[in-house]
């Protein structure tokens, strides 16, 4: 099962803030994200899930995935991992 | 062509990480090599050196910087701000495209890069941390130095191994002496304690052992050190005007390559960048009170370097005073020249002679006054510092009090 504490705790670790300030809603253009914490964030999700996220948006779109808010990116994510680690669905 | 003043200088070496640390442990002869502690000794031959101590990156940068800095960025930075408080110089508001960083570095990010490598080769990881390229660039440490201080004109990493400080620096003096800028944030870094970097200079077969004794008998070679060195230059009148203290003025620079062996220097090659140093600063030989010499403790350079020292000074070349502070803070490699242009720059202005320490007793081969052991009081007028680089890149620079 993906944990969307894991996906709000990631998020909110790279941004500088409380998980608890994190709703679904939240949109990630509204956190201080510079490039290369994007580039870490990325990095940060596919280490703890044991995923590949496409990067380019256009890859992104073919995946039928968007991250524009913290609630997309926790779909996204289980998205991936039920595609990637069918394994472990539940 | 304007004359060039250094106004600010900042350091973080195995002799403090300050200014005041550097010329007292100088003065006083006491050494920064010792046992390594940064690398696992297990796998190592060569189990010394001189480390940058009481260090704390935490107290510097958040965590955030962190994750783009390599060490040797870390030192860099730190000198950088230490340097730029000294001469009070306002870059951001005052100089933006008017001013300049170069930086030398030998290698740069090399614990960064074994890092990394190693969680691909030995951790069997699928790929290495994704800043991991930014953060081992050469270039890097003066990328963050034009961010944090706002330098927006010329600005370059300059690499030729051992020599590349004294090139960024001689580079910063000519730009400024040009007039394509007013001012320069330059000097160099290196960082190079990993058991990949250390393993690298033990295969070579020129480190130590026991310790550096760059000029003596019974001198086993070279042992390295880690740090940064950090200076404002600037248009001398300039800093006249506003009032900055002026620290000593940079008045000769002379370059020239042997293109001869990757590794064996060449007399020739040295004579003619002492030569064209001498020139450029229109110095007569006579001038010339002090040589931080290059003097890396291995057989071969120090032979050399006394050699192409008598032939450039002649009869004066018993006079001067020529010591080696490597004996003190190690190999520096790119960041060699501009730990050395500190000491040789704290000696002009504390009125000493820094020593050679280590020294047991004369080689034949090197017959100079190399200082030994204890430094002098002296009041110095005009300094050289020797870089001699692999690949016979030679460069010297001038200084005058």
């Amino acid at each position: 099962m993906t944990d969307e504490k894991d996906i709000y705790e990631i998020v909110a670790k790279q941004a500088k803030v409380e998980p608890t300030n994190l709703t679904p809603n939240t949109l990630l253009s509204d956190l201080d994200l510079q490039s290369i914490d994007v580039v870490e964030l990325v990095f940060a999700i596919e280490e703890k899930f044991d995923i590949q996220v496409p990067y380019s948006p256009s890859d992104q779109d073919a995946a039928g995935i968007s991250f524009k808010s913290v609630g997309e990116l926790a779909n996204a994510v289980k998205k991936l991992v039920a595609e990637q680690h069918p394994e472990s669905a539940a | 062509m304007n004359r060039v003043a250094i106004t600010g200088m900042g350091v973080i070496s195995p002799l403090g990480n300050d200014t005041a640390a550097l010329s007292e442990n100088l003065r006083a002869a006491r050494g920064g090599i010792g046992p390594l502690t940064l690398v696992p000794h297990d796998q190592l031959i060569i189990k010394i050196g001189a480390e940058v101590k009481n260090f704390d990156p935490t107290a510097h940068f958040t965590d955030k910087q962190l994750g783009l800095l390599d060490r040797c960025a870390q030192f860099a930075l730190v000198a950088a701000r230490q340097a730029v408080r000294q001469s009070g110089i306002r870059f951001r508001e005052e100089l933006g495209s008017r001013s300049a960083a170069i930086i030398g570095a030998g290698v740069g990010g090399m614990t960064t890069l074994d890092e990394n490598f190693h969680r691909i080769y030995a951790e069997g990881q699928r790929r290495p941390h994704p800043l991991t390229v930014p953060k081992l660039m050469i270039s890097a440490a003066m990328s963050h130095i034009t961010i944090e201080h706002g330098i927006t004109g010329p600005a370059f990493t300059v690499a030729s191994a051992c020599a590349s400080s004294n090139h960024a620096v001689g580079l910063a003096y000519q730009m400024i002496q040009g007039g394509m800028v007013d001012a320069v944030v330059t000097g160099g870094t290196e960082a190079v304690f990993c058991l990949g970097g250390v393993k690298g200079w033990e295969a070579l077969r020129v480190m130590a052992p026991d310790t550096c004794r760059p000029f003596s008998k019974k001198r086993a070679g070279m042992v390295l050190g880690e740090g940064a060195g950090i200076f404002v230059l600037e248009n001398l009148e300039r800093a006249q005007a506003r009032g900055a203290e002026i620290l000593g003025e940079v008045i000769g620079f002379g370059m020239s390559s042997d293109a001869a062996d990757i590794i064996l220097p060449s007399a020739t090659g040295q004579v003619a960048a002492m030569e064209a140093c001498l020139k450029d600063a229109s110095l007569a030989a006579e001038e010339v009170d002090y040589i931080n010499a290059h003097g890396t403790g291995t057989v071969a350079n120090d032979v050399t370097e006394t050699k192409a020292i008598h032939s450039v000074f002649g009869s004066h070349a018993r006079k001067l005073a020529v010591s080696s502070t490597k004996s003190m803070h190690g190999h520096l490699l790119g960041g060699a020249g501009a730990i050395e242009l500190a000491a040789t720059l704290v000696a002009l202005r504390d009125s000493f002679i820094p020593p050679t320490i280590n020294y047991l007793e004369p080689d034949p081969d090197c017959d100079l006054d190399y200082v030994p052991n204890t430094a002098r009081e002296a009041k110095l007028r005009v300094a050289l510092s020797n870089s001699f680089a692999f690949g016979g890149h030679n460069a010297v620079l001038a200084i005058r009090r």
